[in-house]
């Protein structure tokens, strides 16, 4: 090292290891890493294999969402937001067209919500599923990361089935939704569940008394419930910490307070706790998907409201005012007061919130999202430090990332 | 008594002005008093907003002359939430940097939260412990959710490439 003075920073060097005898080490980690799912970079400073400092350098998949956003009308923001997560692009959607009719101060039908909490809870599922699949792979459990990635599979078709993609949803309208539900959904949903609940069994079964996994999960980067809400946390990340703050219950919006479920908490707040928050996570939305289908009512899954619902295709041929309203909502857009609006919901890595702002015309004068995760990786460097390098994967798989949301 | 009316007793620098939003309050104040006020939030018992659920910034400059750092208040123990908004006073074509002071020391949320503010908005915050760019690269000029950047500007790293006017050579060399 030290005849190789470029590689190393002459403020910070020569650093001695705990050894006495060799150099602290640094190490650029990313931006593209086979163990780091995202274009992330750590810049990280070693002793040996413990990890002493730790820097995280984000913005790698930047794509100027927010400025983007106010170029179009409202409609056209929602397809950005699915693009947003991929692992949970529909609840992504929902909320943000929830946070605008909050600004309209429209509700949408009955149906609509209970469509949007299924499909919300459904794609919950697939997020928990992509998160610890892949954290428990890089544990060296891939038979867990396969079987968990087969019952994403399930998951993704069902979306495919009631949104006609399985990523790029687009499915949220404001004041509706684009489609109702395929007719034979609730039987290929109740098959999707069935199935994936015998692969959480089998998980779990791989998983409990594993003690490779417990030992690389237990006890690794733990956080307090003062620490975790003064960094912002939310979601299974603070619930692991054992504060019980869901979203879906402490602020129910759509139609969440009719349903029965529970919170899962952790108790320690270390990785294993927020693998297992999010293990039971799913099992809760499997009974809210359930409870779903049971008290669905029938009804229409848009507002009968033409300044706001595009018409029905057949109004716009045939007729002169569904041909105006069509003109009308696609040049001009959805006029949405003028105020502002923040709403938040639950998302699969916790509090996704929208904080908009209308000038009366029919674009967005300013869209700004909360991403969950942009918080949970400013946490990652006090959560490793101390830790060795290999616990950084792990800790990283359970923020569970999404760099699109990450770095918008 | 109104939010508005506590704050202005407890801070009388901040000045408050109270407004409801379809989400509930929102008090706007002199950013001079930002420091205090937020402090105060926090720590009041009764009030005791303990997190800060989010940082972003608006820049209105065009329509009322100023920009907006809004912060976005959550108190665990109520479940209520807060917007609080510091005024800052900046004309439409000034584009000087404003600043604020940091909120680090009463959240570590507002650690990368200002940063992103500041690579986005150019709006400073005094005291921040290492206040530099985000999302955006050290070498970007310019503040890209301002109302006056533009859009379609580009400013790549390495020289960009127009594939159809100066294609890859193929294979054959054709």
């Amino acid at each position: 090292m030290a005849d190789a003075p470029h590689t190393v920073d002459p403020k910070s060097s020569p650093e001695i290891a705990s050894d006495g005898f060799s150099e602290i080490m640094e190490l650029q980690m990313g931006p593209s890493h086979p163990a780091t799912h995202g274009t992330i970079k750590f810049n990280l400073r070693l002793d040996g294999e413990t990890i002493v400092g730790c820097e995280t350098e984000i913005g790698y998949l930047h794509r100027g969402f927010e400025k983007m956003c106010e170029q179009g009308t409202w409609t056209q923001c929602i397809p950005y937001t699915d693009r947003l997560n991929y692992a949970s692009p529909i609840i992504n959607n929902f909320i943000f067209v929830e946070a605008a009719e909050r600004l309209l101060a429209i509700t949408p039908p009955e149906r609509c919500s209970y469509i949007r909490v299924l499909l919300s809870e459904l794609s919950r599922i697939g997020d928990h599923l992509t998160c610890l699949g892949m954290g428990a792979a890089e544990m060296g459990a891939v038979t867990v990361g396969f079987f968990m990635n087969e019952a994403r599979e399930l998951i993704y078709n069902l979306m495919q089935a009631a949104t006609g993609a399985r990523l790029t949803v687009s499915h949220g309208r404001i004041g509706g939704l684009a489609r109702d539900l395929p007719e034979d959904f609730e039987q290929q949903a109740r098959a999707a569940m069935a199935k994936t609940q015998e692969t959480l069994d089998d998980c779990e079964r791989l998983l409990e008394r594993n003690r490779i996994f417990i030992d690389r999960m237990a006890g690794i980067a733990v956080l307090t419930p003062e620490r975790a809400i003064s960094l912002g946390l939310t979601g299974p990340m603070l619930r692991s910490t054992g504060v019980k703050r869901d979203l879906r219950k402490d602020e129910p919006y759509m139609v969440y307070d009719r349903f029965d479920f529970e919170v899962p908490v952790g108790t320690k707040g270390d990785n294993f706790d927020r693998f297992s928050v999010r293990f039971e996570e799913m099992r809760q939305s499997m009974r809210i998907v359930d409870q779903a289908f049971k008290s669905m009512p029938e009804g229409p899954v848009s507002i009968d409201d033409p300044t706001i619902v595009l018409p029905q295709k057949k109004d716009v041929y045939e007729n002169i005012e569904g041909l105006m309203a069509h003109f009308k909502l696609v040049i001009e857009g959805i006029r949405v007061p003028v105020g502002e609006v923040y709403f938040a919901g639950e998302g699969g890595n916790g509090e996704v919130g929208f904080y908009l702002v209308s000038d009366g015309s029919g674009r967005p004068f300013r869209v700004r999202v909360r991403p969950p995760c942009f918080y949970g990786m400013s946490a990652v460097s006090e959560m490793v430090t101390g830790h060795a390098i290999a616990d950084l994967v792990a800790t990283f798989g359970m923020v569970n990332m999404i760099g699109g949301e990450c770095d918008r | 008594m109104e939010i508005a009316e506590q704050i202005a007793a407890a801070v009388p620098a901040a000045v408050p002005t109270q407004s409801e939003c379809p989400s509930g309050t929102v008090v706007v104040v002199a950013p001079d008093a930002i420091a205090d006020v937020l402090r105060f939030l926090r720590d009041d018992p009764e009030l005791s907003y303990n997190a800060l659920s989010d940082l972003t910034a608006v820049d209105q400059r065009e329509r009322e002359g100023c920009f907006y750092v809004v912060y976005i208040l959550l108190s665990h123990s109520r479940n209520a939430r807060l917007i609080v908004k510091a005024r800052i006073a900046q004309a439409p074509n000034d584009d000087a940097t404003p600043s604020l002071p940091t909120a680090t020391g009463l959240w570590q949320a507002a650690n990368w939260a200002e940063r992103e503010v500041w690579d986005m908005f150019g709006i400073k915050f005094d005291g921040h412990p290492g206040l530099s760019r985000i999302l955006m690269y050290e070498e970007f000029v310019g503040h890209p959710l301002r109302k006056d950047y533009p859009v379609g500007k580009r400013q790549p790293l390495v020289e960009e490439r127009d594939p159809i006017a100066d294609p890859w050579p193929s294979r054959d060399g054709r």
